[in-house]
């Protein structure tokens, strides 16, 4: 690929959003113009991925702007590029923005607006997994508040203004930690750049070996968990979860599927790319210490997040849960980096990796279907439900098909992950990997006793008069249901380039 | 004095030159309209020799028996101060109709108020700076009290009073240092100090020292807006006229800010003192951005709003200039002025791009309460963009170029030795999140109290846009100022 393809990638959404702001007057233009462009921006994205070259690994089209802020203390770059880490999540965005834009179709009030916003959105979130220069990886994070901000606040239901607020508090408050770490780690005797990784073809030497065995400015145990609470805010992990169902409830429907589907991941992201990548080697402290806590945290997240997950009447607030219960398996995935007697196997950082792009799939597809069923009944709430099956046959599909996934139906793409992680953790958490596990049975209680709570049952005459799913909506659904599929009886063609992404991540 | 020293002070007299020169030519017109354009455009004049000083004189050059110099430092305030005062005369033109038959004094008491700050940035002796703080202060007192309302009145009052007290301060702790060292002079003052550890039988020793250094900080406090010295911030900013706010609140506070830099990094800069002067200005910056966050979260007036935000920013300006001491190399102990230099430039366009948006809306509305701007963004959909951008550069969210700001002084601080204060600066810009937000939703989210729609006149409308694009450029490609900026620290740094 040519220099600047994966800055097109990245901007590609927020030139679309300048666009409308400028040019673009009808709603109907603005809508076919903003899912243009997100289908455009998946194809190039596809494209990135598919000429990403798994044999050769490492950071690949590599787009870098060395002058960007130049003086002596604080020399940062605009550095792109793409490795096997950040290349499934990046692909996993841009499907779920074009779904995203696609669940946005019904949106009537000040379109314009909404959409603005929402390509805004997939630019930061781009930016964020794309980035290698630490300071820009920052921006992008931060950027991504104000859409987020808008979007739930103006299109938003029930406490739109309070959950909106609460989410930008929490992350705020999350990133003001990262970016003392983040300072604390440039400002460090002998490091000299921002850079994430190293990336030999560029002649940059990246932190991770630049802090290896070194004194820290300050202690690399405190950068650690200054780092650390950004992304388990993001995550969201027990205890820092409790923005989470609040801003998941209160958004809009494509909104949901943005936070949960790519959102949460910036934080697993973080948590491989910089706890896990950057700490392994540092002096006084390694993230290895630290793994009992965070295999510990996990299965609290596990467990709790999936009783809290059994106990709701709301639909959207039950799929959030269930989020905070499958981003536990996450890091109970990166737990295991801890290893056995010395030698540290992949299997668990790996399935930690894929069960992000499962979940993101998974429950975008939850939350869409979710959606659907709002838009028709004009209620979530699960006692009011029931018997949908018979009247609206397309969108009980999607929810089990969801829902399968969500509780580990093998040949679906949410087994395959949890499987991995469960092999990779049990020989070195074998108690902890067992109380987690059980967060799959409770996984198929909620999601089972929901589906017949909401779907079947007797036939309910309230909504006897409304209309299935449209073809405008089952396009998502298919675009989703095709991937949970796809990567659950074929996961190596995710998995194949996290391997090369976590094995250079893993340096012990 | 000699023809050499009237080059080198040439921008000062310039602008107060202008200033003179609007008042005849006001007593000689009766259309008020032409003195606007004759005060914004005869601002190119000292824009222009203050150009031909940088581009002329060598970096060291001190005039008039060495009282005040023209080195870079200096000529990189005069510039923000000129951008600054012509940005504002041309986004007031609209406001300044509110001032009947007084259009020709405004600005001719906004000229002279800023040529006493630039002599006050150019100074090289406390004494000539302590005058030229007094005729920055005195016209800055009459401009408040511009509206002759009630609450103008008192704003005027309030300024002249406690502006009055800590002049009076701050000559208290002149005086301690120059009984220490011997000298008015700055650059001397250095010299006096370093010679004094080495006899060490001067009166009341290294103590008068301190004494003065607290005093001298106190004294430039008022007008930097810092804790304790910020209760006159909020009364003025509500009661002033609201150019004459967006005048005090940047160019006021970036003169302040330049003297302080100047004196503490030339004249204090000694390693031992400069350690001591580091924790104190460490201790207020952490109390000045907390007390401003906290007071400006249950404000409902958006310029006292403003007010209380201006003294966090104060804060925030301090924990750069607490960075004194870089970590290990060269290259570290110029950060904390340099990240002073690049967020006092940010500021200027973040501020002036809130306060002309907030000119143009309230020129209209005729209401400076944040409920006013209900329902904005249907009204004046771009102004209200343009008010949101700034507030968020205030609130330091990227790319603007508030964020890249703070961004600069706390790795400043960090690379000090100061994490502490980076994490009281950070967890300070959460808080502020709240009340800069809340102003953000009030425009996109409620809804209008009517649906006419806002329209700016043109100046303020173009000036408005101008800063916003310049708080973006500062935040996407800072590369250019922060280099200019290090030449001007280079100035103060021996």
């Amino acid at each position: 690929m040519f220099e600047g393809w994966l800055s097109i990638v990245v901007f590609l959404p927020a030139a679309a959003a300048l666009v409308i702001a400028l040019f673009l007057r009808k709603d109907s233009h603005i809508r076919w113009f903003a899912i243009g462009a997100t289908v455009l921006n998946l194809v190039l994205i596809v494209i990135t991925y598919v000429d990403y070259d798994r044999s050769l690994g490492g950071v690949q089209m590599v787009d870098r702007y060395a002058d960007w802020i130049p003086v002596e203390g604080l020399r940062a770059e605009y550095l792109l590029g793409i490795d096997g880490l950040s290349a499934p999540l990046v692909l996993l965005t841009g499907l779920l923005t074009a779904v995203a834009a696609f669940a946005s179709w019904r949106i009537t009030l000040r379109v314009r607006e909404y959409f603005i916003w929402l390509l805004v959105l997939s630019t930061s979130v781009l930016g964020v997994f794309l980035a290698l220069d630490f300071l820009l990886f920052f921006i992008f994070w931060e950027i991504e508040l104000i859409p987020m901000f808008m979007l739930i606040s103006i299109w938003g239901s029930g406490r739109n203004r309070y959950s909106a607020m609460k989410f930008v508090i929490f992350t705020l408050g999350g990133s003001a930690f990262m970016l003392i770490g983040i300072l604390a780690l440039f400002l460090s005797s002998g490091v000299d750049t921002f850079a994430m990784v190293s990336i030999p073809s560029e002649d940059i030497l990246g932190i991770p070996d630049l802090i290896a065995g070194k004194d820290l400015l300050i202690p690399a145990g405190v950068i650690w968990f200054f780092l650390f609470t950004a992304f388990a805010v993001k995550m969201p992990l027990w205890p820092f979860h409790s923005w989470l169902p609040d801003a998941h409830t209160d958004a809009p429907t494509a909104v949901s599927i943005m936070l949960a589907g790519v959102l949460l991941k910036m934080g697993g992201y973080g948590l491989l790319r910089i706890s896990v990548g950057m700490f392994q080697e540092t002096k006084g402290f390694q993230v290895q210490d630290v793994a009992w806590l965070l295999a510990t945290l996990a299965v609290i997240s596990i467990i709790y997040g999936a009783i809290v997950t059994l106990r709701q009447k709301d639909l959207k607030r039950l799929v959030a849960f269930s989020s905070v219960s499958h981003m536990g398996f996450v890091v109970l995935g990166v737990s295991s980096i801890v290893g056995v007697g010395g030698t540290v196997t992949d299997a668990g950082l790996n399935g930690a990796a894929l069960q992000m792009v499962t979940h993101g799939t998974i429950t975008g597809l939850m939350f869409l279907t979710v959606g659907l069923v709002y838009d028709r009944a004009h209620t979530r709430y699960i006692p009011d439900l029931g018997g949908l099956a018979l009247r609206w046959p397309l969108i009980t599909a999607s929810m089990v098909i969801a829902g399968l996934a969500s509780l580990g139906l093998p040949g679906l793409s949410g087994f395959v992950a949890e499987i991995t992680v469960f092999l990779g953790t049990y020989e070195v958490w074998p108690w902890l990997t067992a109380i987690g596990a059980f967060g799959v049975v409770l996984a198929a209680g909620y999601v089972l006793w929901m589906m017949q709570r909401t779907f079947f049952g007797p036939r309910n005459e309230r909504f006897q008069d409304i209309e299935d799913a449209s073809f405008v909506d089952m396009i998502p659904v298919v675009a989703l249901v095709i991937s949970i599929v796809a990567i659950g009886v074929f996961p190596k063609l995710v998995t194949e380039v996290f391997k090369v992404g976590i094995s250079e991540l893993v340096r012990i | 004095m000699t023809a050499h020293d009237l080059w080198l002070l040439s921008p000062e007299l310039s602008v107060a030159g202008l200033g003179v020169l609007v008042i005849i030519v006001d007593l000689i017109i009766d259309k008020k309209t032409p003195l606007i354009w004759l005060a914004a455009v005869g601002l190119l004049v000292p824009l222009g020799l203050t150009l031909g000083l940088w581009f002329n004189t060598p970096e060291t050059e001190i005039g008039v028996f060495g009282t005040v110099t023209a080195d870079r430092f200096a000529l990189f305030f005069h510039f923000l101060l000129i951008g600054t005062t012509g940005a504002v005369i041309i986004a007031g033109a609209t406001y300044s109709k509110k001032f009947v038959g007084f259009q020709g004094e405004f600005l001719a008491l906004v000229l002279l108020s800023v040529s006493g700050m630039m002599l006050l940035v150019a100074s090289q002796d406390v004494i000539t700076a302590y005058v030229a703080l007094e005729l920055s202060a005195l016209p800055a007192a009459a401009l408040a009290a511009f509206l002759r309302t009630d609450r103008s009145l008192e704003a005027g009052l309030k300024f002249l009073l406690l502006s009055a007290l800590s002049s009076a301060v701050l000559l208290y702790g002149l005086v301690y240092l120059y009984g220490a060292t011997g000298t008015t002079d700055i650059a001397g003052m250095l010299e006096g100090i370093n010679s004094m550890t080495a006899d060490g039988d001067r009166a009341f020793g290294s103590s008068a020292i301190i004494l003065g250094v607290v005093m001298v900080v106190a004294g430039f406090g008022f007008k930097m807006a810092m804790a304790p010295f910020q209760m006159w911030v909020p009364d003025v900013y509500e009661g002033a006229p609201t150019p004459v706010v967006a005048f005090l609140s940047i160019a006021s506070k970036s003169a302040a800010f330049a003297i302080v830099l100047r004196v503490l990094y030339t004249a204090l800069g000694t390693e031992g003192l400069a350690s001591d002067w580091s924790t104190l200005i460490a201790i207020l910056a952490a109390i000045t951005m907390t007390a401003g966050n906290l007071l400006a979260l249950s404000q409902r007036n958006i310029k006292r709003m403003l007010g209380y935000s201006t003294v966090a920013h104060a804060g925030y300006l301090l924990v750069g200039l607490a960075a004194v001491a870089g970590n290990s190399d060269s290259a570290g102990f110029i950060a904390g002025p340099q990240g002073v230099l690049f967020y006092l430039v940010a500021y200027a366009v973040t501020n002036l791009a809130v306060f002309f948006a907030i000119i143009a809306i309230t020129n209209k509305t005729g209401s400076d309460m944040i409920s006013g701007f209900a329902g904005m963004a249907r009204r004046a959909p771009l102004l209200s963009v343009l008010l949101a951008l700034g507030l968020l550069s205030l609130l330091g969210i990227p790319p603007t170029a508030g964020f890249l700001g703070k961004i600069f002084v706390f790795s400043a601080a960090v690379d000090s030795g100061l994490a502490w204060l980076a994490i009281v600066g950070v967890i300070n810009s959460v808080i502020s999140a709240f009340y800069y937000l809340r102003v953000v939703r009030t425009m996109f989210l409620d809804e209008p109290e009517s649906e006419e729609r806002v329209t700016a006149d043109v100046p303020v409308w173009a000036a408005t846009l101008v800063a916003s694009a310049g708080l973006l450029v500062f935040g996407i490609a800072p590369s250019s100022l922060l280099e200019f900026a290090r030449h001007a620290v280079f100035g103060v740094i021996t």
